[in-house]
Order: structure tokens, then sequence, then C-alpha cells
């Protein structure tokens, strides 16, 4: 019986072969980083056999507890900072007719995404280490306050576009119940919103607990976070410890993404 | 008497200020912690340098810019080319512009692989680009190290198959950068990319077919045009971080092969040279910004095109 061939309109030679590997060149560094994280010997020449070794090592150095507090104060701060300025800006420019000044907005806050963060990186670290010169004072301030500004944008983006896709009707009912635009804010626009700001405010704490450059240019001495502090180990001879550190954090950032995920999917 | 209309203008103007005061944290944060320093890095690099880096502050100089391609020979004080800091700029566009090729190549398919899978499964997929998207980037060049380094996967595996003897030595040199930067920026390249061919209109596709093209026709002829703007933005979007990269070089090639964010560094730290420093960061902030133009007209005549 002779069989006809259906054509396939949509398939491509050899495209499929080139994504599935292409799959698997995203996922096999991740894997290798797991696997040695396991290792039971000290090099990361030679498997010696699978153990969580390297994890209680990680998890009783003082140092990696201490980048590891300070990166979550100071994504919670700056997390915190970015998603209520964003908040605010993301009213103050959607949903209105074009007045003077609202492209200039669009382009302040999106600046910190284009410019490269080396650059920004230095420039900070001109002028804050004048000011910590000045003013004496040299804290987590300088590093909230760098993290707060790259991480607008980020959380500027999910609000925004939840304002945007949000129904007008329900708040012109509060005004005409006679509600004042507080009120109407409080109990219609900001629940309706709360999605857009939780997702902004994960965006935004991820951006900043990644945050590997500007951190590095801008903290004072002793003021390592865990980016920092690993980039700083990858100079030396490694052991897997720092394995163990990469795999607990990037547990730590899928997860994250997964809520992000899910709760961005979510429609009201 | 007010008019109706005044009684308008002023709700308007009132409206307008109060959206200025609702954006003013917004705008501060950024304008002191972001573009504010730009404008004093602009002023630094005209600054005469210090002794033991910073500036002699207020004292006008060009030497900054002048290093920033020729140098001084200190016996006979001729002036000649910087040659180290031009194969700087010219291994930093060279392997940019290999990562975007390289990259395209791999995500174009990646992404229409995606875009033609049924609809349920597709949110699969992308999501499994994503998840490496949101990793931590020196993670990923970290695990970019495990595979490549001498006793790495890559060489390991290699050498079991009896391909070669020795392990290759890639870490250290710019292929080890290539390696890391495809991988990082690859999601970058891949997200935009779907994001026009899941529109693409595969009625077109078949009309093609049914003028007898060939496969390699439809996709040269119908599909890529199509998908034009996503191949832009994907380009634009790996080619701009890889041109100011700075943990991948200093990760991979470690100090030997350096990338202009790795001279940024150096000028701030051993060189001591901040006006230098300042002058090379906004020499790399305009050519980022020239790329950006050039995205911009590309996509403003693209929409012009197609609605």
């Amino acid at each position: 019986m002779a069989s006809r061939r259906t054509f396939d309109l949509r398939s491509q030679p050899a495209f499929s072969f080139v994504a599935l590997f292409t799959f698997f060149m995203l996922y096999l560094p991740i894997a290798a980083l797991v696997m040695y994280a396991f290792n039971a010997g000290s090099s990361m020449a030679v498997w010696e056999g699978v153990s969580l070794r390297w994890f209680y090592e990680a998890a009783g150095n003082e140092r990696v507890q201490e980048a590891a507090l300070r990166s979550a104060v100071i994504a919670m701060f700056a997390a915190l900072i970015a998603t209520i300025a964003a908040t605010m800006a993301a009213i103050a420019t959607t949903r209105t007719k074009p007045y003077p000044g609202l492209t200039f907005k669009y382009a302040f806050i999106n600046q910190p995404l284009m410019v490269p963060e080396i650059v920004t990186a230095v420039a900070l670290l001109i002028v804050f280490s004048r000011i910590k010169v000045w003013t004496g004072y040299s804290g987590l301030g300088y590093l909230i306050a760098a993290h707060s500004a790259f991480c607008i944008p980020f959380a500027y983006l999910p609000i925004r576009a939840r304002l945007e896709n949000m129904d007008l009707s329900l708040e012109t009912a509060a005004a005409d119940l006679y509600a004042t635009k507080w009120q109407a804010f409080r109990h219609v626009t900001l629940p309706l919103l709360r999605p857009g700001i939780i997702a902004g405010f994960m965006l935004a704490f991820v951006i900043s607990l990644d945050d590997v450059v500007i951190t590095e240019f801008v903290k004072s001495g002793g003021q390592d976070t865990l980016p920092t502090y690993m980039l700083g180990q990858l100079r030396r001879e490694t052991t897997p410890e720092i394995n163990a550190i990469a795999v607990a954090f990037l547990l730590f950032s899928v997860l994250l993404v997964t809520a992000f995920f899910f709760i961005n999917r979510r429609k009201v | 008497m007010t008019s109706a209309a005044e009684i308008v203008r002023q709700a308007e103007r009132d409206d307008v200020r109060s959206r200025w005061l609702l954006s003013a944290p917004a705008l501060l944060i950024i304008f002191f912690a972001a573009i504010g320093p730009l404008f004093v890095m602009l002023a630094y690099s005209f600054m005469a340098k210090g002794d033991y880096g910073d500036v002699r502050f207020g004292e006008f100089s060009l030497d900054g810019w002048f290093s920033v391609l020729f140098q001084r020979d200190i016996f006979d004080d001729t002036i000649g080319l910087a040659d180290a800091h031009l194969s700087i700029f010219w291994r930093s566009v060279k392997l940019s512009l290999i990562t975007t090729i390289v990259t395209l190549a791999l995500g174009f398919p990646t992404a229409y692989f995606i875009a033609t899978r049924p609809p349920h499964t597709r949110e699969v997929w992308v999501f499994l680009v994503t998840i490496p998207f949101w990793t931590n980037l020196l993670i990923r060049t970290f695990a970019m190290q495990e595979v490549i380094r001498n006793e790495g996967i890559l060489n390991t595996v290699m050498i079991r198959l009896g391909l070669i003897d020795q392990p290759i030595q890639l870490m250290y040199t710019d292929a080890a950068i290539l390696f890391g930067m495809v991988y990082v920026y690859l999601p970058l390249m891949v997200l935009p990319l779907y994001a026009s061919m899941e529109k693409l209109d595969f009625r077109l596709v078949e009309a093609g077919y049914d003028l007898y093209a060939t496969r390699l026709r439809v996709l040269w002829r119908i599909i890529i045009p199509l998908v034009r703007p996503g191949i832009v933005a994907g380009s634009i979007l790996v080619f701009i971080p890889s041109l100011g990269a700075y943990v991948i070089p200093r990760v991979l090639g470690g100090g030997k092969s350096m990338m202009l964010g790795n001279l940024i560094e150096l000028q701030f730290g051993a060189g001591r040279n901040w006006p230098l420093g300042a002058a090379i960061s906004i020499t790399l902030m305009a050519m980022v910004m020239v790329a950006l133009l050039v995205y911009v007209r590309n996509a403003a005549r693209s929409g012009a095109q197609h609605g």
C-alpha cells in the first residue's frame, strides 16, 4: 500500500535538532554546577562520590552567612523603595493624555536599562567615594540607594502593564458614589493593582539579589553580598563550597521566578 | 467670572502638577544614583589625574581623552597609537558581534521550534528558556566554567572519546569569553524572536508552498522578513550587554583576555587613572547609544511597513 507522506507546513529541516541541542546546552552547565556541589572530595577536578559535605560547610561559614544576610537586607530595602517609587510613577504616567514631560519621564525611568552596568558602577564609585569622605558615613545606604535606582525600571514594568489593562468602570463607579480620589485609589485601584505590585516587587528583589557589578564598585570594605563574595572566591583555587552556595542561590531564584510566573499569569 | 473652559484648564494643570509630584521619588532616586553620577563622570574625564587615583579636582586636562587612543613614548615623547587600548576595543566589538551571530544561529531555530509547538506546550518551553535567564549571571558564568575548564565536562568527554589526548586550554582565552557570552545572553535572543514568531501567519507560508517555493525559499523570502523586528530586537539585546560585559571576561578571560569593562575597572584600580577610565566609560556608553539609535530607527521603519 502506498502511504502518502503528509506535508508539514511548519517543519524546517534541522531546526528541531538545533533547538533541542540549544536546550541541552542551556542546562548542561547548570547540571555540571549542581553535580560538583555534591562532590565528596575537596578538589574540583576529581569526583569522589556523593555527599552533602559542602552544603554544610557553606552553611556554617560565617562570611557566607553574613553575605547572605546582607544581600537579603539590601534586596528587601531596595525592592521596597523601588516598588513604592515605581507604583507612584506608574500611576503618574498611565491613563492620561500626553502631557509635557511624559516622554521625558519614560526616558528617565528606563535610563538604568540603557547604560552598561560597568559605566554606572564606576560613575557611582566616583560620586559615592567623595560623599563618603565628606560625610564620613560608609554604611549600607549607598548600596541600597544604588540598588533602588536600577530596580525602579524593573518594578515599573509590570505595574504599568497592569494599570494600562485595568478596567476604568469600577473607578468611575466609585467616583459616582462620591468616593474621594484617595478613597477610590485605596479601595478600588490599589486592590486591583496588587498583582502588578507584587510582581514588580519580586522582580526588583531578584534583580537586586543578583547584582554583581554595581555592588562590587559601590561596596565599602567588609560589605560583601553573596554574589560579590562568590566573585572574590572565584579568583582563588575554588572548592565545591562555592558550587554549594551557587546551587542554593539557584534554587531560591528558580522558586521566585516560578512564583512570579504564576502571579503574572493569573488574570483577574 | 471664570468660564467653564478656564475651570477645565485649571483642572488639567492641577492634574499635571500632581502627576509630577507622584513621579518625583522615582525621578529623584534615579537622578541621584544613576544619571547624575554619569554627568560627574563626564566632568572627571576632563580633569588631571591624581597621583593615587581620584583626580586633581577642578584642574582641567585633556590627558584622559588623549590616552583613550594615543600614548606618549616615555623615552622620546613621540605620540603613537595606544595599541593595547585599540586591541581591547577591537576585541570587545569582535566578540560582541560573534556572540550576536552565534546566538542568532542557535536562537532562531529554537524560537521557531517553540512557536511551532502545540499552544499548551509552548509555555513550558518558554519557561525553560526563562529559568536560565533569571538565574544569577555570575552563577551562569561559573557554570560555564565547569564545562570548559581543563578538568571540565567538555574536555573529560572528549578525552574519554579519544578525540584528544591533552585537555584543550579554553579558560582564559577569547574562546572562553565567547562560550560564556553566548550561553549567558542566548535567552535574550530567543525571547524576542519567539515573541514575533508567535504572531507569524502560517497561511502565508502555505501560500508560498502552493506557489512551488522550496522550504529554504519559504524561510528566506517569507518567514525571515516577517520576523525581522524580532531579529533586530534580539540582536540589539545581545549586542549591547556583550559590549559592556564585565563579569564574564573577568571570570573566564581571567585578566589575560580583557574587554572594555575590564579596561575600565583597571583604570579605577591598579591603573590609577580615573580620567582615562571615565573617558573610556563615556566612549563605551556612546557606542551603546549608537547601537540603540540604529535599533530605534529600524523599529520605526518596520513599524511603518507593517502598520
